[in-house]
């Protein structure tokens, strides 16, 4: 079971500083990546431990309720486009995509470091703004209270939003010159893992969503430094507009972060049970309806600020047809456990979790996309606790099952296993406390980005706080095996799981140069004959 | 904190059962749902569990068949939710002709409620049971949203524009009122209370202290004050069109647009005159941005409503 | 090792063996590419992948502008009539005519035409390039001495003052957002035309030149987006001025 590491991998190919910090190779900007991520989400947590302990009772006691604001913004801000959106495409899918389509690096590899450097540039700013008093207008800055009203740091937020949107622009634009021009002889598109696929779709959204972020950001910068009429009726402006240019990307954002967990959990399926995927075509096709339709419900956002109710009609209809996709999926997945040969190792424990998860996110979504249904529950925690469950039950959920099944490949070393079945249990049981209790208390008529609230909500608060907590132990367990194992567990061998892929065939840590010679594919990587046996190395 | 909490919240206004309808069937089909898919898992995770350490699955590529299974029938629900969540929408969003009308402005970080006939509240709404009530909303500051939970309904309330929203109450009690869009630092205090009475006793609740006159009374008294009488005058000698006699009408414009003269356009033309200028008007008339609050637009217009 | 057939084999002739050595190249071409070709397919894809975002980033500003216009419609008139369309027609034209120039650079690159002949289209294009701007600038100073930038010091004498700064907003932002786009064509040509000096380009390799000629063309669509949104809103034809 154990070999010896090979002598020179990408970890050990050059030890200073300089090798890190100028590298050229996608395995290391995979690294450097997963560093500021990891930093980005125990920030973003922390702002969330503070929301939910003064959530602990009806009064604002712990903070003020100026205080409180600026916590939940800054939460949003940190996990949407420092977390959520870059996680699994910047580190996973930096570190797979050329090994998984037999190539030496990206289309770009100097690209791709710039690409991190604009993200580190644009956290700093952040970070500034955080430290400076932070913003209060919510992740969604909506006008005019964000170009007007607000008295917090929103142009340093801004200005750091901005300048990380460029970050997320080039690793999409990177990604998609790399599957088109980088693909091994004999690799078609039909024969890409489906992790390639689904990061091919969130590239598109990423290269045509994130300029109108930019843009929109760009104005409110302006407005507030210049005030000038763009989204303030008191200057001339309209205020509905900005939440137009604001959702057209935020709504196909919140696919950038759903699609690529949506390729891990293709691969973990796929690996833990032994079998290709059931319904490869249509898994594939999904990730791209999933991607183009996205861009057409961004209406959904305004059902209730005043938009035509013919607007809102055609919103309402794309809204339930981008969820078809996510269904044929959900059952593609399952249906590939049939007759497979299923693990029970702590990646598939996560795409267990992602699937039951991600459904019930999902379906609860419909409730939102149903007209009549939204006005109640618009703006409440129903919206909260929805789009938790699809980013935390899902998105994260991804990013944790993505982590365990490559971190031998990334490390050369196998994480403890028993501890790893424990923190996902440990996530799965605190995530369910935390946020189902917000379905009950949002229908309730709780509403959303509230510092005190009516005594009568408390006990769902309650709960959800006693959950927050179990799932923050959950998240810190895997941080302490994971260093822990960088230099005390055994190593890995190059194929520990005895799954199908190119990057399963080389070395665990990779070389540098990732293959010997560039690969001929002859079938689709991921055939488990039948009666062939696999071997462990 | 552990007694007596709701799990659920009352149904207090006509519409709150259509919704809760629409909400239970919604339910049911996420926990269908949900259990068929956890129970699958479950069951295939158990019954083909990996048995020995090189054993590998069944090479299954695909069936078109269940494809289009879980495509359609997962459409035609989704169909059937579109439609009785529009029709459920379409009912909400049209208030009945004749409905009672309160005027609202929200601000930072309160609710001020006008009744036609001049009784003003803050932070508060008194209503009759079982009678429509339509709420026409302003802001004068940044986007607030009016929310009564317990009778389902939601309306954003966006400065510059008017948004609308109705209900019919049904229950007598006091139900929360929740400003629902973060609007800065007191968001989660702009709260209020509606009270639904029988109508007799809002009747009591009505005379019991609205001095100041009607809202039409309020406005017709700023129409003079700010001398808005001077022209647009009752004959057609005026330097304004006359206003007796046009709400609702059809106007056409200097541009040649046509626009119905309603709250939000004779709110424009107050703010801002040259932007819909009718036809064959001089576009002289000046603004009064700064001049007039929300609150008094709300009075004009009432006044401009009630020349018939 | 498994002895299950991989997916895929190694071929019989290593393409790119490991180590120090390697079989000779031309001297531009990456090393995590197999050949000229693909560096060069890999190259424009991308250029025409970034211009994409480009369209969708100038596309907000469009948004708002045609949001903006539909609402008063006479205001926008009014307000695009203050603008001097001579000098936005020799805009146009000036552009028109270096994107012209540009492309015999590119040709020139492509045709291996000897490295002065590449320098001088190149330099051409950035002279006319620099026009644009010099013109800009005349506009903008034109502006502030009219007082017509938005913000405190704006005055407007004629019908429609708020439609008027909501127009000369925009004219800001979408011409000052073009004109940093030149600026850093600019900088883009400047760094072109020097590896062209120094006789890097030829048939074998010009993706560079080409590359930047593609960006040279989109900012030139971009104002001929523009010009006639900002400066021809109603404009006739009068016989006499």
């Amino acid at each position: 079971m154990e070999t010896t590491a090979p002598p020179l991998n990408y970890l050990n190919n050059g030890h200073t500083i300089a090798s890190w910090l100028l590298t050229k190779d996608h395995k290391r900007i995979a690294l450097l990546y997963l560093v500021s991520i990891t930093f980005f989400f125990f920030l973003g947590g922390f702002f969330a431990l503070l929301v939910r302990l003064e959530l602990l009772t009806p009064a604002a006691d712990l903070l003020e309720p100026d205080m409180y604001n600026r916590m939940f913004t800054m939460h949003g801000i940190v996990m949407v486009f420092f977390f959520l959106i870059p996680s699994i495409p910047a580190v996973l899918g930096n570190f797979l995509i050329p090994i998984m389509i037999g190539a030496k690096d990206l289309a770009f590899p100097r690209i791709n470091l710039l690409s991190w450097y604009i993200y580190v540039l644009g956290g700093i700013f952040t970070i500034l703004a955080a430290l400076l008093g932070g913003v209060d207008t919510g992740w969604t800055f909506y006008a005019p209270y964000s170009t007007s009203a607000s008295n917090s740091n929103v142009l340093l937020a801004g200005v750091g939003i901005f300048i990380t949107g460029f970050s997320s622009i080039l690793t999409g634009l990177n990604f998609i010159v790399t599957v088109h021009r980088m693909r091994a002889p004999g690799l078609t598109w039909f024969r890409l893992p489906l992790f390639v696929w689904a990061h091919y779709a969130t590239s598109l959204i990423m290269i045509l969503g994130t300029p109108v972020i930019a843009i929109t950001v760009l104005l409110v910068a302006v407005e507030r430094a210049f005030h000038l009429g763009i989204f303030d009726p008191a200057l001339g402006g309209d205020p509905v507009l900005f939440q137009h240019l604001f959702w057209f990307y935020s709504h196909p954002a919140v696919y950038i972060m759903i699609l690529p967990a949506m390729g891990v959990v293709a691969e973990l399926v796929q690996a833990f049970s032994r079998k290709n995927i059931f319904g490869y075509t249509f898994v594939a096709f999904s990730s791209l309806a999933i991607a183009i339709i996205g861009f057409l419900v961004w209406g959904h956002h305004l059902f209730v600020a005043g938009q035509s109710t013919y607007a809102g009609l055609v919103f309402s209809i794309i809204s339930f047809f981008v969820a078809i996709p996510s269904a044929v999926k959900v059952f593609n997945w399952t249906a590939t456990m049939y007759k497979g040969s299923v693990s029970w190792d702590s990646p598939m424990l996560y795409a267990f979790g992602f699937i039951g998860l991600f459904s019930i996110g999902g379906l609860t979504g419909l409730f939102l996309a149903t007209l009549g249904m939204d006005i109640h529950m618009h703006d409440t925690y129903f919206i909260i606790a929805h789009f938790h469950y699809v980013m935390v039950g899902g998105a994260i959920f991804g990013y944790l099952g993505g982590m365990h099944y490559w971190w031998p490949k990334i490390t050369g070393r196998m994480y403890p296993e028993g501890w790893a079945k424990f923190a996902a249990l440990n996530v799965f049981v605190g995530f369910n406390l935390t946020f189902f209790p917000q379905f009950i208390v949002g229908y309730l008529g709780m509403p959303r980005r509230y510092a005190m609230y009516a005594p009568e909500f408390q006990i769902y608060n309650v709960l959800s706080t006693a959950g927050a907590t179990i799932l923050g132990v959950g998240y810190l367990i895997p941080m302490i095996y994971f260093a822990w194992s960088l230099k005390n567990a055994p190593l890995a061998g190059d194929n520990p799981w005895g799954a199908r892929g190119l990057e399963w065939e080389i070395p665990s840590p990779p070389p540098t140069e990732n293959f010997p010679a560039t690969p001929i594919v002859t079938e689709g990587t991921h055939q488990y004959a039948p009666s062939r046996e696999v071997g462990i190395v | 904190m552990f007694t007596n909490f709701p799990f659920f919240p009352q149904q207090a206004s006509e519409q709150a059962a259509t919704i809760d309808a629409l909400y239970f069937f919604l339910v049911a089909v996420t926990a269908f749902f949900t259990l068929l898919i956890a129970v699958l898992v479950a069951v295939f995770a158990v019954k083909f569990r990996r048995k020995h350490d090189t054993e590998v699955g069944v090479a299954i590529h695909g069936s078109l068949a269940l494809e289009l299974l879980w495509t359609f029938i997962p459409l035609g629900i989704c169909m059937v939710m579109f439609v009785w969540g529009a029709q459920v929408f379409f009912h909400m969003t049209r208030a009945p002709r004749g409905a009672m009308e309160i005027h609202v402005v929200g601000k930072q970080w309160m609710w001020k409620a006008q009744h036609m006939d001049g009784a003003r509240e803050i932070n508060e709404l008194h209503v009759p049971i079982g009678k429509p009530v339509k709420l026409i909303m302003g802001s004068e500051d940044v986007i607030h949203s009016f929310s009564i939970p317990d009778f389902r309904v939601k309306a954003d309330v966006i400065p510059g524009r008017y948004n609308t929203m109705w209900f019919t109450a049904s229950k007598p009690g006091k139900y929360h009122i929740f400003c629902t869009q973060y609007c800065g630092t007191k968001h989660s205090a702009m709260i209020g209370t509606v009270t639904a009475m029988e109508p007799a006793d809002y009747q009591v609740w009505l005379s019991g202290g609205s001095a100041g006159g009607t809202l039409a009374e309020a406005g017709q008294k700023l129409f003079t004050d700010l001398s808005c009488n001077t022209c647009h005058m009752e004959n057609a000698q005026g330097r304004g069109p006359v206003l007796k006699g046009l709400y609702g009408k059809q106007v056409l414009l200097a541009s040649g647009q046509t626009v119905t003269m309603d709250d939000a356009y004779i709110r424009e033309s107050v703010l801002n005159p040259q932007a819909k200028v009718v036809a064959g008007f001089q576009p002289i008339m000046p603004t009064f941005q700064g001049l007039v609050t929300e609150e008094q637009l709300l009075q004009i217009i009432a006044y401009v409503k009630s020349l018939k | 090792m498994s002895d299950a057939p991989s997916a895929y084999q190694p071929p019989p002739v290593a393409i790119h063996p490991a180590g120090h050595g390697h079989t000779p190249h031309h001297p531009y071409l990456q090393h995590h590419f197999d050949n000229m070709e693909q560096q060069a397919e890999a190259s424009t894809l991308g250029m025409w992948v970034f211009l994409v975002t480009e369209i969708m980033f100038f596309g907000g500003l469009f948004m708002a502008y045609l949001v903006y216009r539909w609402q008063a419609p006479l205001g926008f008139q009014e307000a695009s009539h203050h603008l001097n369309i001579y000098w936005g027609a020799a805009n146009t034209a000036i552009l028109i005519v270096s994107s012209l120039t540009m492309a015999f650079a590119v040709r020139a690159a492509q045709t291996s035409q000897p490295a002065r002949k590449q320098v001088f289209w190149l330099v051409s294009t950035m002279v006319f390039g620099a026009a644009f701007l010099g013109i800009k600038a005349i506009e903008y100073s034109d502006k502030f001495k009219d007082h017509i930038i938005p913000g405190p010091d704006f005055v407007w004498h004629g019908l429609y003052p708020k439609p008027a700064e909501q127009f000369y907003s925009l004219y800001f932002a979408m011409t000052g957002l073009h004109a940093l786009h030149m600026v850093i064509g600019l900088g883009i040509m400047s760094v072109i035309t020097w590896m062209a000096w120094r006789k890097t380009f030829d048939n074998e390799y010009y993706t560079p030149v080409e590359v930047a000629g593609l960006y040279w063309h989109f900012v030139d669509i971009v104002w001929i987006f523009l010009f006639p949104l900002l400066y021809l809103i109603g404009r006739h034809y009068h016989a006499a001025a």
